[in-house]
């Protein structure tokens, strides 16, 4: 086997539902600290490839590996948030009844058991942490205000906060600025451009500025597989991805 | 509040006169037990429902375990002084024509075993039946259904003669409890502070509970049950620990309730009180564990106060009361302070 240095690698993945082919031999590789853009029309395969990375569902064939040495296929969903995977869903779901602290406090990598949360205590080095991420995330004056208070925008970041204290090397992002005023896309643009470096993201999106303002590199899905890859222009300018998606 | 309680009944029913109009009479320290008793259970329900989202119908089963496993100690302490004065076989075996005690009441004799018995046939019945339920991913109105199931099913069995709890009859007719004669009032009160003092303790443990990391794991759970998932908790264990303890809880509450009230009997399994318990917590306030003390107390003072002068408009004042609270008072009475007091 060569020598690796991607951060994820999908290789002919196949998934069928009743026939239905949702991915078919998609192959795609993530590096580390990149941001890549997922764009394609519904039922392209991008949320069966998320589900496919985080665990939620088995391909047919092909192979998953998370860096050089973690088979994703072999992990359960939990192991595989612990192998260090985030997944942030589209609609935001955060703690309505905690405060914005509690949220973090409660997404604090350590021990999850009953018995174990019932003495946890937070430590200095836990409390600067959830500072550090309430000041990534924008929310440093919201510490005390309860999730359910919280605006569209302020979820999703809380949310994407909630993965970062995990301190995941991949995060996945399903659509994160539907139903975003300009004002919080713009924000949120910002802060997933932040996370790249020192994580690698993924983003799956259906707002072409919003891409066009974050991402270096896209790739386009079509019924399953990958049509094309690129920059924003490149991709564009791609006749097949005209043809399918752009609707020319 | 409750300090208050156990300094107050005392005094008044022991330094106060007899034919003093502060006098409490024997029946009055009997009626704030039984609100107390009802108070824990109400406690109980609450931990679960208020805090986890699990919300039992079935949790009288646990208080009337309880209530049994002291029955049964109460029964055996009765010895000769029975109606047919058998010194080892309660009463109502003798009239079955039973020839020896059955198994199961074996060591019923000795407290400490009873006392265990107390906690442990709770446990163990809410730690099975959870385990199953919770691990089968039974939720919402689904489990509601099954533990009244639950109860309903405890109720059928304890009616049956040849279980070996006294049938439809139960226990009554005790004597004493550790030597002291129950029917007189210094044991009462002992018995009332016993109480009050349980209560607090239980209330406490679960203010540590609910306060702590666990705590708002249970809230996250009771709000957004996949999302906890997710984020690594393990949700099935959570509830199961939670269910087990509120069970417990439930099972002291029963095992005080019957020295004071004198019987225990199987209609003490009816749904309906799974449910009453319930109201008492909506009524109340969920999710605040002191809500659901002043619930039970104001509903079954309500309950004593309306079926003795109206008993046919109890159970409509009932029903009433659960609607207009879910309607007009989602937070129940305690939420009605607490808006007051905010609005200042």
């Amino acid at each position: 086997m060569s020598v690796r240095d991607k951060r994820l690698y999908l290789e002919d993945l196949t998934v069928s539902f009743d026939g239905f082919k949702a991915l078919n031999k998609l192959s795609l590789y993530v590096d580390p600290g990149e941001m890549l853009c997922i764009i394609g029309p519904n039922g392209a395969g991008k949320t069966t490839m998320m589900d496919v990375i985080t665990g939620k569902t088995r391909p047919d064939s092909g192979t998953a590996w998370f860096g050089d040495s973690i088979d994703l296929l072999k992990l359960s969903e939990p192991q595989i948030v612990a192998a260090g995977i985030g997944r942030k869903f589209q609609k935001p779901t955060v703690f309505e009844q905690l405060t914005v602290f509690e949220n973090l406090e409660l997404a604090l990598a350590g021990s999850r058991s009953f018995l174990k949360t019932l003495r946890a205590r937070i430590s200095p080095a836990q409390r600067q942490r959830i500072d550090e991420v309430l000041e990534i995330i924008g929310l440093t004056e919201q510490r005390r205000s309860l999730g359910r208070i919280l605006a569209h925008g302020q979820k999703q970041w809380l949310e994407i906060g909630m993965l970062l204290m995990q301190n995941p090397e991949l995060l996945l992002v399903d659509e994160p600025v539907a139903g975003m005023t300009p004002h919080e896309i713009e924000r949120t643009s910002e802060l997933l451009r932040s996370l790249a470096g020192e994580h690698s993201v993924v983003v799956v999106e259906h707002d072409m500025a919003f891409v066009r303002s974050i991402a270096k590199r896209v790739t386009v899905l079509h019924e399953g597989s990958v049509i094309a890859e690129g920059d924003m222009d490149k991709v564009q300018n791609n006749p097949r991805v005209r043809e399918v998606y752009l609707g020319e | 509040m409750l300090a208050l309680v156990a300094i107050a009944v005392p005094v008044l029913n022991q330094a106060v006169p007899a034919s003093s109009a502060l006098h409490l009479s024997p029946f009055g320290i009997t009626l704030i037990g039984k609100y107390l008793c009802y108070g824990m259970l109400a406690l109980a329900v609450d931990l679960i429902w208020g805090y986890c989202g699990i919300l039992s119908l079935g949790h009288a089963a646990f208080f009337s375990l309880g209530g049994y496993a002291m029955g049964m100690y109460l029964m055996r302490q009765i010895g000769p002084r029975g109606v047919y004065g058998d010194p080892i076989l309660p009463d109502f075996m003798v009239f079955l024509n039973y020839k020896a005690l059955p198994w199961f009441w074996y060591g019923f004799n000795h407290i400490a075993i009873a006392l265990i018995m107390m906690l442990l046939v709770p446990a163990l019945l809410a730690g099975v039946f959870g385990w199953f339920a919770f691990r089968s991913r039974v939720t919402g109105v689904y489990f509601s259904i099954i533990t009244q199931a639950l109860t309903y099913a405890l109720m059928l069995a304890f009616f049956r003669n040849d279980m070996g709890f006294g049938g439809n009859n139960g226990f009554t007719d005790f004597k004493e409890i550790l030597g002291f004669d129950l029917h007189s009032d210094r044991t009462r009160v002992v018995l009332l502070v016993i109480t009050v003092v349980a209560l607090a303790a239980s209330y406490l443990a679960c203010r540590v509970i609910v306060d702590s990391r666990a705590g708002r794991v249970m809230r996250a759970i009771r709000d957004a049950e996949s999302r906890t998932r997710f984020i690594g908790y393990p949700v099935e264990s959570f509830k199961l620990w939670v269910f087990v303890f509120s069970a417990v809880i439930a099972g002291i509450a029963g095992a005080l309730y019957v020295p004071q009230i004198g019987i225990i009997n199987p209609s003490e399994f009816a749904p309906i009180n799974s449910i009453e318990a319930v109201i008492w917590v909506a009524v109340g306030g969920r999710g605040t564990l002191y809500g659901a003390i002043v619930g039970a107390v104001l509903v079954n003072y309500a309950k004593t106060y309306l079926t003795g002068a109206f008993p046919e408009v109890w159970l409509f004042a009932l029903g009433a009361l659960f609607v207009l609270v879910t309607l007009f008072l989602p937070r129940g009475i305690i939420g009605l302070v607490t808006a007051r007091s905010k609005d200042k």
